[in-house]
């Protein structure tokens, strides 16, 4: 498959594989630090090339529901914001659940809370792994560390989203959205035919043809006893999805005595940081985190059975850290090291708070 | 006694559509829901866009309307319908999406989506029933109810100082260059019946032509939340709901109807 490079920002990196892979409709609402996903959208015009329908919405609520009506009727949609704007849309995210349409949201993290900073952070783990919304859901959650899996991970959550009909986000941060640096573009994949849709979405409530009932999306079933039924269904899908789909990358973890657990940005500055303790002859190694959820627990749980010690790095006040933690029932030391609130901590900090917090302990 | 005569094609004066289904509708008797359903359904098949429609049900009493309507539906947040259809009218143009709204739930919880879809001019069709009160959860205030008016959350009567003025959106919306056709209707009569059909036809009709965005409202009663029997409530109705919300079409062919 013919590969083209590009130098792009992450956030065009997500706009561009968008049109790449077949997206049929983005709906969104500026903020900074995401709004060339929407701009670059604009620029493009894919409209004009490929189909796709692009929309500014009015708020991000209005946003999230064209998302839900566009997953409804079987076609895929997605929206981006940053952190306030993916607080406006839990309201969606949990009718997208429940009603078990697939969908993509990309949130590029900034610093909290309220209105807080437009900085990068990762402090929003908890709204995006532990729900959000209200009521008993998960969504796929995906952490890219560049602008290449920016756009790869678009690709994979289609592919996620369409096979458990669940929705996907991208967790990304304001440092991996801004940021430019090359990547390799795929070929366009075009957008599925109606029949083609009909043919993979045959739940979709696109229009009824004579031979099959109506097809009725919703999350609402007033008999308890079924909307319990659904909520084990839900439950199931979750399971299947922490058995079959947890995605993780270890580095310098072979001989590691020490190992960082971090995603995103973190996990770069991370990777730094390692080379910096190797010089100083300390063996530590990355647990890199590609789902937030589901969660790599079994990995989290072996390493604790060998390491003298991880430490949880991530832009937050300890988020992460916490299923860190739950993973590893405390088998050995765990402490968290992160700075928020906009700031980004360096190689240098990472490396002092594992001497400080775990080695020195 | 059964006389087979009678089921002759020849004299068939009245059919249920099969555009609606056979589940027994939870609406109150009295209601105008059911006859407005009824209406929307047989509009869809005189048309014969049956394959065609997608059917937006609110929050509130017609929550359930994807129930009745036998034609692929989906259910929105509260007040989030506009959004949805505008959404699946763009990546469908060819569909007959149309959302179906209570005054609670397109003219308070979901102002911005209303406005914002009738102003792009999306080329949605929106039914939207006016009671004055939300039914479903207990009969409390909504935007639309009359001053004086006594509702679970108003029990002394709705007043300006506490509540402000009842919200008259139709007209409002009427104002916006993205709306088409805005109506306002009443299924209380035979002869209303007959008006709010023609209306909610033409409605679909300037979908059909891709003419931006068709508004039919239907000033209905609530005799539950009223407190009324269903004759009570359709004179209150006339001589109350009529006064601050009169019938008429209020814009065609993206012109206002001058009074």
């Amino acid at each position: 498959m013919a590969k083209e490079l590009k130098l792009m920002k992450g956030n065009e990196a997500i706009a561009e594989a968008a049109i790449r892979s077949g997206c049929d409709g983005y709906f969104g609402y500026p903020i900074t630090p995401q709004s060339e996903v929407m701009e670059h959208l604009m620029i493009e015009k894919p409209w004009e090339t490929t189909g796709m329908v692009v929309l500014q919405a009015e708020s991000e609520t209005s946003s999230i529901n064209m998302v839900y009506g566009g997953a409804g009727v079987g076609k895929k949609v997605m929206t981006s914001s940053s952190s306030p704007g993916i607080s406006l849309m839990q309201e969606g995210l949990t009718y997208l659940a429940g009603a078990e349409l697939p969908a993509l949201i990309v949130n590029v993290v900034r610093g909290g809370p309220g209105l807080g900073t437009i900085q990068p952070s990762q402090a929003d783990y908890f709204q995006a792994v532990k729900g959000g919304g209200h009521g008993d859901y998960q969504m796929y959650v995906l952490a890219p560390a560049s602008v290449q899996e920016m756009y790869d991970f678009v690709f994979k959550a289609w592919e996620i989203a369409f096979k458990y009909r669940n929705p996907v986000m991208i967790l990304s941060d304001g440092a991996i959205g801004q940021v430019m640096e090359k990547l390799y573009v795929g070929p366009h994949i075009p957008r599925w035919t109606e029949e083609e849709l009909r043919k993979n979405a045959p739940w979709a409530s696109c229009g009824k043809p004579t031979s099959r009932d109506h097809n009725i999306i919703t999350s609402l079933d007033l008999d308890s006893a079924k909307q319990e039924e659904h909520n084990h269904k839900l439950q199931a899908k979750y399971r299947e999805m922490e058995e079959k789909e947890v995605l993780f990358e270890t580095i310098n973890c072979e001989d590691a005595e020490y190992i960082f657990v971090a995603y995103g940005s973190s996990a770069r500055i991370a990777q730094k940081a390692i080379q910096l303790g190797r010089e100083k002859g300390i063996k530590v190694g990355l647990l890199r985190l590609i789902t937030l959820f589901p969660f790599p627990k079994k990995q989290v749980a072996e390493f604790s059975k060998k390491v003298k010690g991880m430490l949880a790095v991530e832009m937050s006040a300890g988020q992460m850290v916490e299923d860190v933690r739950l993973a590893a029932e405390f088998r050995c030391p765990i402490e968290h090291f992160g700075r928020y609130g906009g700031i980004i901590h360096t190689p240098h900090e990472v490396l002092e708070a594992l001497e400080e917090k775990i080695i020195k302990g | 006694m059964f006389n087979p005569d009678i089921i002759k094609p020849e004299n068939l004066v009245y059919k249920k559509t099969n555009v609606l289904t056979d589940a027994v509708m939870h609406y109150c008797p009295g209601c105008g829901h059911g006859t407005t359903h009824r209406l929307v359904a047989e509009v869809i098949e005189e048309m014969d866009i049956q394959d065609k429609a997608i059917c937006i049900a609110p929050v509130g009493c017609s929550v359930l309307a994807y129930n009745y309507f036998n034609v692929d539906s989906l259910g929105a947040a509260h007040g989030r319908a506009p959004a949805m259809a505008s959404a699946i009218q763009r990546m469908f143009p060819d569909r007959h999406t149309f959302t179906y709204q209570g005054d609670g739930d397109l003219a308070a919880i979901g102002t911005a989506e209303t406005i914002h879809a009738c102003n792009r001019g999306e080329n949605i069709v929106i039914i939207f029933i006016n009671n004055g009160i939300y039914g479903m959860t207990g009969g409390q205030m909504a935007p639309t109810t009359l001053i004086g008016m006594k509702t679970a959350t108003s029990p002394y009567g709705r007043t300006v100082e506490l509540n402000g003025y009842p919200l008259q959106i139709t007209e409002l919306l009427a104002e916006l260059p993205g709306t088409y056709y805005v109506t306002r209707q009443s299924v209380h009569t035979a002869a209303a019946v007959r008006k709010t059909k023609k209306a909610i036809r033409q409605a679909f009709e300037n979908q059909k032509n891709k003419k931006g965005t068709s508004l039919v409202e239907v000033v209905s009663n609530c005799n539950s939340g009223w407190k009324m029997t269903p004759v009570e409530a359709n004179k209150w109705m006339v001589e109350n709901m009529f006064a601050k919300y009169p019938i008429g079409d209020i814009k065609v062919d993206g012109e206002k109807v001058k009074k």
